[in-house]
């Protein structure tokens, strides 16, 4: 399998604290690559300097065969990585519909004067972008939930409509941040079936979880991230055996 | 059904905006004065309602952008500079160079949120104005605090909308023109906002608003996006600078104070930021209440007590902060909230 993503020597300071250190790995086309780690490791820091929300101190990605700019978030959801929040980060008082409506802006092209003439391709751009939304809504099985604000959906459809969002912005790479945080586990089990779904279309997933069992059964490769320092990278049955692994989460 | 009595209701609206000059003219041509500087309220309050009620920006100096507008229109029309453009030239001007002054502002200010930007936008619309104060000197471009007198009315062919003119038999005083003219201005307006509103452009702006960071996320850029609300915000506040000055025929920069912005601010958020036709009720309802108060309590008090008790602008104030406080209290999204409205995607269309 060819390599999507990836990451050399990362490294992120936040003045004194080394959040990253030297942190490398490749992400290959198509799999479902888990990122784990204690609490303070440093996963959510790796996602946030891969996706240009806080630059790197040094180091570099490549992504898709090409070296990624990562100076300003939008370019590097153009390149085609799409990610979700930890803490659920919605446009609240937009409904689902509309919500997923935005993430077709970066793949869209109408401007004032479009809008304000709504010429015959503004109107069909519109018609599609709907089009592609509600296809989406369907793909993450809350079609129903269309014209309710996105405050107003309950935790589990919270979560789902954030990854459609991010799904229309046509992602080569989807990276999930802690996407069963506070879930129950029959919600759990509905989104392992979501996330294996995604695979199984052609879509490469990184995922940051806590949830042991969820990673465990779902990831093709996890690396373990440790004080900022990737301890390790392999099939999941070798990481659970590893011994740095075992110390780094139950300090023996 | 449904749409029979939208469309009657709709017709019985333009048939009453079409007759209200004549109307008012019979109580007077002051209240077709006073309707004309309501619809130029409207005008700004639709354009502020841009950058704070569509893209969540804070801006508090907005009178900046109507003064850009109606310096424009004064100097290119008037014996101050010799020149006298017609105002179809004049206003698209006036609005491209607002625009540009509205990138000004945003530039510097992208950074910014809330408390910060308001204070920012704040010191823009005092840089302007006393700039509009003093550029009489070593160039004398602006005459200063004197202003600029003499400005042209409006002409559109021979007829001019400064002077009476009779068509059909039915006299038409220069305010009444000038209120068509404002009326056909003003549906282009609200045509422009509610199709803005509902766009790409719409959308990523109203996502800027709910959680900028995670429009950044997912591709929206948001520096040109930001811009864009100020540009597209300032220009509505340079046509309605234009008209400003055509219809008073003087301006001074006493005419841009930091209190208009402020009133601007509250019609848009009385109405209800963000939702158009709300921001419009906001917008007439402050510009009318205050002009029926001025011709009802002096009457009133003259009637009951034989002299004034009460000076009519005090109780002007008094209601204003009256009313301010109790929509706090019952209304805080706004008499006419964004999302009371019906969502204009169907439901069809999502469950099909």
């Amino acid at each position: 399998m060819s390599h999507l993503l990836e990451a050399r020597s990362i490294s992120k300071r936040f003045g004194g604290v080394r959040a990253l250190h030297e942190v490398s790995l490749t992400i290959r086309q198509g799999e479902i690559y888990g990122l784990i780690g204690p609490n303070g490791a440093g996963k959510t820091t790796f996602f946030n300097v891969l996706t240009g929300l806080c630059p790197a101190s040094s180091g570099t990605f490549s992504f898709a065969g090409a070296s990624l700019n990562i100076n300003a978030p939008h370019t590097v959801a153009q390149a085609g990585i799409a990610r979700t929040f930890q803490n659920i980060r919605l446009f609240a008082n937009m409904t689902a519909l509309e919500n997923v409506m935005v993430g077709r802006h970066l793949r869209t092209h109408a401007g004032v004067i479009g809008a304000v003439l709504r010429s015959a391709a503004t109107r069909a751009e519109e018609n599609a972008i709907q089009q592609r939304a509600v296809e989406l809504l369907h793909y993450v099985g809350i079609a129903d939930r269309a014209n309710d604000l996105a405050r107003n959906l309950s935790y589990g459809d919270q979560r789902r409509l954030e990854i459609a969002r991010a799904l229309a912005t046509d992602p080569k790479l989807l990276a999930l941040d802690e996407p069963a945080a506070g879930m129950n586990a029959t919600e759990t089990a509905a989104l392992r079936v979501l996330i294996e779904g995604l695979r199984s279309d052609g879509l490469t997933v990184m995922l940051i979880e806590h949830d042991v069992k969820l990673v465990m059964g779902l990831c093709d490769r996890v690396a373990v991230l440790d004080y900022g320092e990737k301890i390790a990278e392999d099939v999941p049955e070798n990481v659970q055996r590893d011994s740095k692994v075992i110390e780094a989460y139950l300090g023996a | 059904m449904q749409t029979n009595k939208y469309r009657a209701g709709l017709t019985v609206l333009i048939l009453s905006l079409l007759i209200l000059p004549f109307a008012l003219s019979a109580a007077g041509t002051a209240w077709v004065r006073i309707t004309n500087l309501a619809i130029l309220f409207v005008f700004l309050s639709l354009g502020l309602n841009i950058v704070v009620g569509f893209a969540g920006l804070l801006d508090l100096g907005y009178v900046a952008f109507y003064a850009v507008g109606a310096y424009v229109y004064a100097l290119l029309a008037s014996p101050h500079f010799g020149l006298h453009l017609p105002f179809w030239i004049i206003l698209p001007i006036g609005a491209g160079l607002a625009a540009l002054f509205g990138v000004l502002l945003g530039t510097p200010t992208l950074k910014l949120r809330g408390d910060y930007l308001a204070i920012v936008t704040l010191g823009f619309g005092e840089i302007v104005r006393i700039f509009m104060n003093n550029l009489s000197q070593p160039i004398n471009i602006t005459n200063g605090p004197r202003g600029i007198t003499l400005i042209d009315p409006v002409r559109l062919g021979s007829i001019s909308f400064g002077q009476n003119d009779q068509f059909f038999g039915l006299v038409m005083s220069g305010p009444m023109k000038y209120y068509y003219l404002l009326l056909l201005l003003l549906l282009l307006v609200i045509m422009v906002n509610l199709r803005l509103q509902n766009s790409r452009i719409g959308r990523a702006w109203e996502a800027i608003r709910e959680d900028e960071m995670a429009a950044r996320a997912i591709g929206i850029n948001t520096t040109r996006i930001k811009l864009l609300a100020f540009a597209m915000g300032a220009s509505f506040g340079g046509v309605a600078g234009g008209m400003f000055s055509a219809i008073q025929g003087f301006i001074s920069p006493e005419s841009f104070v930091l209190t208009e912005s402020v009133m601007i601010l509250s019609m848009v958020v009385l109405g209800g930021m963000g939702n158009i036709w709300g921001v419009v009720a906001g917008a007439v309802l402050l510009s009318f209440v205050p002009e029926l108060l001025r011709y009802t309590v002096v009457p009133l008090q003259m009637n009951l007590f034989n002299r004034i008790v009460i000076d009519p602008e005090v109780i002007r104030l008094l209601l204003f902060g009256l009313a301010l406080v109790l929509m706090m209290r019952f209304r805080p999204a706004g008499l006419w909230p964004l999302h009371a409205r019906q969502r204009e995607f169907d439901r069809q269309a999502a469950t099909q």
